[in-house]
């Protein structure tokens, strides 16, 4: 009962939102509709902290394998809570400077700011920046012409990685640029005839198909036949 | 002493520990970025198609026109994004048009006001509320999008101060997307520039008004960009290269010939430098791989 209940009214609500699309009158309800949607990500938020803390109280309390990350996670967690929630080291708002809690949270000079620029920021940046060390070893390692395949992958890798820098412009500048015959030999072209023709080419047709199978599910969705996103009836 | 006394150079090499990789790589970003902070100096930039679109969709308006930018990206992305950011706000400023700056991942909320305060901070001719304003983050992905389509002070009540808007001059007479001039995003992936193309600047969304749009993106995400490109897009801004090409563009209309650009406005452009180096590291560390793989092949064929 309940789970044919939840299915009618996910029907509804994507019938209206569809039609809300092709008639007018019926944008109020689409613009109603996003409101509910924009209410329930913010309290995603709050399940998204509520989950992280709970998850990581477990691990912690169970003493699995790395729980002292775990513990890690949790207290810088509440730090940057508590410090953005009490806006500490804050300045007031120079046209409420008598209103608590008035100041801004991410004024340059705050404990919040400081834990952003300080913390969060260089942490993030180079988590991603390792990148590029792990990268260049796996191109040692695996990057092999095995095949066909392999040996074309490995021609349109070069001509990008070269292609997109300065020393690809260099290598073939001795290809004369205003003549449209042989133009496109240069490096920093054929990088972009890459880019413009064969990856859009092959983007173009996975998106097309990607739509095509959303359109599919989402019909399923909408008549009832794909029950899934409801989850085990156990 | 190698423990492997009768093994060719080759073999050895295959083994090399990746630490050495690592060192390698690390002094082939290093090097340039000691020498660019040294020297100064910058590799000359050709904008692409894409690029000068960009470039032009911004030109073209006429000033202070009301210009949207939405930054979509956080810190781990802002060595790849920021200088698009600063860029497209350093280009607004120059041509004076009116900045409403916003963004749909809350890490970057920040990144708004460091952008603002590093490139309008110091201008007496921008003034907050009537020049520019930051209109902070608001959760709810492409929910935000289509409500700024049909209700735009429904989804930015305040700015990330906490001012109402009915108090910001300049956000009078903005009720819906299709209000301002053009759209810009800087984005990381989702919700980016694709779900702007999908759920915010479609003709179906904006009354029929065809909201000309500019993104930047990260290198892994321009691909999913491209097809919109004309059509649905004005231009992108692919990766840094994107940027540094953009970055040429806006230097050569803001400085006189040989006027020394300010670092801040260069910052794509410097990163070239380590980049060329790190692309040319991968090729020759591909090349040396696959000699070591034919080398071992054909010895196995012949044994």
């Amino acid at each position: 009962m309940g789970r044919n209940a939840a299915a009618v009214l996910a029907s509804i609500v994507g019938l209206v939102m569809v039609l809300t699309a092709f008639a007018r009158p019926l944008e109020f309800l689409g613009t109603a509709v996003v409101d509910w949607f924009n209410v329930l990500a913010a309290i995603a938020f709050v399940l998204g902290g509520a989950n992280l803390l709970k998850m990581n109280l477990l691990k912690i309390s169970a003493r699995d394998a790395g729980w002292g990350y775990s513990a890690v996670t949790v207290c810088v967690f509440l730090v940057t809570i508590g410090v953005g929630l009490l806006k500490i080291g804050a300045h007031p708002d120079p046209l409420h400077p008598d209103v608590a809690l008035s100041g801004d949270k991410e004024a340059v000079g705050g404990a919040f700011w400081w834990l952003y620029e300080y913390a969060m920021s260089p942490i993030t940046s180079t988590l991603f920046a390792l990148l590029a060390f792990y990268v260049a070893s796996a191109a040692f390692r695996a990057f092999r012409a095995k095949n066909t395949a392999a040996i074309l992958l490995l021609g349109t890798a070069f001509i990008v990685l070269l292609g997109r820098v300065y020393v690809g412009v260099l290598l073939t500048s001795w290809i004369p640029a205003d003549n449209a015959w042989v133009s496109w030999l240069r490096l920093e072209n054929l990088s972009g005839i890459i880019m413009g023709v064969f990856n859009n080419a092959g983007t173009r047709a996975m998106m097309i198909g990607i739509a095509i199978g959303i359109a599919a599910t989402s019909l399923k969705i909408l008549v009832g036949l794909d029950r899934s996103y409801l989850g085990s009836s156990d | 002493m190698s423990d492997r006394p009768n093994e060719s150079f080759l073999a050895r090499l295959d083994r090399i520990d990746r630490r050495w990789i690592f060192l390698m790589m690390a002094i082939a970003v290093a090097g340039p970025i000691i020498w660019v902070g040294v020297t100064g100096r910058t590799f000359p930039e050709t904008a692409t198609p894409a690029v000068q679109g960009a470039f032009d969709a911004i030109e073209r308006l006429p000033e202070g026109s009301k210009v949207l930018v939405s930054f979509d990206f956080d810190p781990a992305s802002a060595g790849e994004l920021q200088p698009m950011a600063t860029g497209f706000i350093h280009h607004c400023q120059l041509r004076k048009h009116r900045i409403y700056a916003m963004t749909l991942w809350a890490p970057g909320s920040p990144l708004i006001g460091a952008t603002l305060a590093d490139v309008i901070g110091n201008d007496p001719s921008y003034r907050y509320g009537e020049n520019f304003v930051d209109l902070g983050f608001q959760a709810g992905n492409e929910g935000v999008m289509k409500q700024v389509g049909v209700d735009f002070p429904k989804a930015f009540p305040n700015d990330s101060k906490g001012t109402p808007l009915a108090r910001i001059p300049m956000m009078q007479g903005i009720t819906r997307l299709s209000d301002f001039d053009i759209l810009i995003s800087v984005s990381a992936g989702y919700p980016g520039g694709k779900e702007w193309v999908q759920y915010g600047v479609s003709p179906t969304l904006t009354q029929g008004h065809r909201l000309p749009f500019v993104a930047g993106s990260t290198g892994v995400q321009t691909p999913q960009m491209i097809p919109y490109y004309p059509v649905q897009m004005s231009g992108i801004l692919g990766a840094i290269k994107g940027a540094a090409e953009y970055e040429s563009l806006v230097n050569a209309k803001a400085t006189a010939p040989g006027e020394t650009v300010p670092a801040k406005y260069q910052e794509a452009q410097r990163r070239m430098a380590p980049q060329l180096f790190g692309h040319s590291l991968m090729v020759g560390l591909i090349l040396v791989g696959n000699v070591i793989f034919f080398a071992g092949r054909r010895k196995g064929a012949a044994e």
